[in-house]
């Protein structure tokens, strides 16, 4: 197996807050790895610092062999290999969702106008949003902006894609359509890393899943052996509280 | 009925003076709001580029934006007229032979970026941190993050103090005077002091600066609407969802 991401010895402080502990782990490629954890355990922090959103105090990120903690490691250059999917959906409210999908592409990429379209509406088919393609982000629903966002983030072609929690802002009868293209991109073969409450979902389509607690990975393991058979108390404990 | 018999009078006798007089105080407007937006842009660009390390380049960052803070300070805290009157006799005074109108532009411009430089920071520090997170997450800089995703939303959002600026700048040019610009308060105090005629030469300036002043109003109301496009979104349905083809 391949590995994507290796993170080793991550630690996050902000200011004498302790928020991520020595933490270890990998995402491999093709992998759908679930993060969960009680809220404030740190899942954003750590996705947030894989794509240096935030940056780490203390560890390495290794990625093609690089740390890119590392000074001088092109950091730009580095995010357009991640596609980061927003709780909040955070699509650019000055452009439509084609531009939306395609800004990146042109400005980033360097890809031709031509280029860049035909891959934003390739995306745009397969999360069932082409049809919005001159919709302003303020024109649609919360299922539909996060549909175009996860579009916005393959349209850049990224190795890994990133969610933060994607249907946790979602009207409950909108969070179907979006887990549903998820599961599409887990069939497909993409490489995710997702936070997510929805226990059922992770248990689908998640290969491994990751049990967080006070910025500290518990344990982590394929579904029936976290969900099912947790072998630490902690997890047992949250589990009892989530899934009730 | 004479006042205004007398007032249409010296108007059609000098009809060409008057409307080169408007015509130069919206020139100056024109210019003013353009440039001064210009300025406002860059300083809130400048003061908004996030600080990483200490080093000789966040340094000098520091400095140049300490010296663009007290520009504003100082244009925002002084009258315009007394500023046209130090940067023109200033600039003669240093042997630099300033054409009046230029000069009239120059103090123009600066006094519009003082204060729309505010207006853009204001407006920089209120889009939604996401936007940037947003633009950061697809690898943009700062720079692209500016000019692609939030200066746009900026320049909506400030669009009616830019408007009001517009139109203040239209009565403002009048303190130009001061430096013998030829625009409409100095056209018509000349030709009011040459014929005798304050009351009907000043009542025909307020008519012209009104007229300027709620056609650009209007036009601005108009162009906010236009910007802002349609309420809602009507969908081409000329593609299906594959999804759904796919049976999923
Ligand atoms: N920018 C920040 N400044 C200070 N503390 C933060 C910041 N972001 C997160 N935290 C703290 O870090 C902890 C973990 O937060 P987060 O990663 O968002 O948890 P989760 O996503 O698991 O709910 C929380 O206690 C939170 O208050
Ligand atoms: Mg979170």
């Amino acid at each position: 197996m391949t590995v994507v991401i290796d993170i080793n010895h991550l630690n996050k402080k902000f200011g004498d807050h302790e928020v991520l502990k020595d933490v270890n782990f990998q995402v491999n490629k093709g992998e759908v790895v679930t993060l969960i954890g009680s809220s404030g355990s740190g899942k954003s922090t750590l996705l947030r610092c894989i794509n240096l959103l935030e940056t780490p105090t203390a560890g390495e990120i290794i990625y093609n062999g690089e740390n890119i903690l590392n000074d001088g490691h092109h950091i730009e250059k580095y995010r357009t290999h991640l596609g980061m999917v927003f709780q909040q959906f955070n699509l650019f409210n000055n452009l439509d969702v084609l531009n939306n999908c395609m800004v990146g592409q042109i400005k980033v990429l360097k890809r031709t106008k031509e280029e860049a379209q035909q891959n934003a509406f390739k995306y745009l088919e397969l999360v069932g949003m082409s049809a919005y393609k001159n919709a302003k982000p303020k024109h649609l629903s919360g299922g539909q902006k996060q549909r175009v966002a996860i579009a916005r983030a393959l349209a850049m072609d990224p190795d890994v894609m990133l969610f933060d929690e994607p249907t946790s802002a979602l009207d409950p009868e909108m969070v179907g359509e979006v887990l549903k293209v998820m599961r599409h991109l887990a069939d497909q073969g993409n490489t995710m890393l997702i936070v997510t409450h929805e226990m059922e979902f992770a248990k689908e389509v998640s290969d491994r899943i990751v049990f967080m607690d006070k910025g500290v990975i518990v344990e982590e393991g394929p579904p029936e052996a976290i969900l099912v058979n947790p072998s630490h108390e902690r997890t047992k404990e949250f589990l009892k509280r989530t899934l009730r | 009925m004479a006042f205004l018999e007398s007032s249409w009078n010296l108007f059609t006798n000098n009809w060409d003076l008057f409307v080169r007089g408007a015509w130069t105080a919206l020139l100056l407007a024109i210019i003013g709001t353009i440039c001064g937006t210009l300025i406002g842009f860059f300083i809130g660009i400048m003061h908004t580029i996030p600080k990483r390390k200490k080093n000789v380049k966040s340094m000098l960052l520091k400095v140049f934006n300490f010296i663009l803070t007290a520009y504003v300070e100082i244009f925002r805290g002084t009258p315009m007229m007394v500023q046209a009157m130090v940067v023109f006799y200033g600039l003669v005074y240093l042997g630099i032979d300033i054409d009046r109108f230029l000069a009239a532009s120059l103090v123009i411009s600066l006094n519009t970026g003082a204060y729309m430089a505010e207006y853009v920071r204001g407006g920089i520090v209120s889009i939604d941190k996401g936007q940037f997170e947003a633009a950061q997450a697809i690898g943009m800089n700062h720079l692209q993050t500016m000019i692609h995703i939030v200066i746009p939303q900026v320049a909506r959002n400030i669009l009616p103090a830019t408007g009001n600026q517009f139109v203040m700048n239209i009565k403002d040019s009048s303190v130009l005077s001061v430096i013998s610009v030829v625009e409409l308060f100095f056209t018509a105090n000349s030709i009011a002091g040459s014929n005798y005629k304050y009351i009907e030469a000043f009542f025909i300036a307020t008519v012209l600066y009104f007229i300027m002043t709620f056609t650009v109003t209007r036009f601005l109301l108009l162009f906010e609407k236009k910007m802002d496009g349609p309420a809602s979104y009507k969908v081409e349905l000329i593609t299906g969802n594959k999804l759904e083809k796919d049976g999923k």
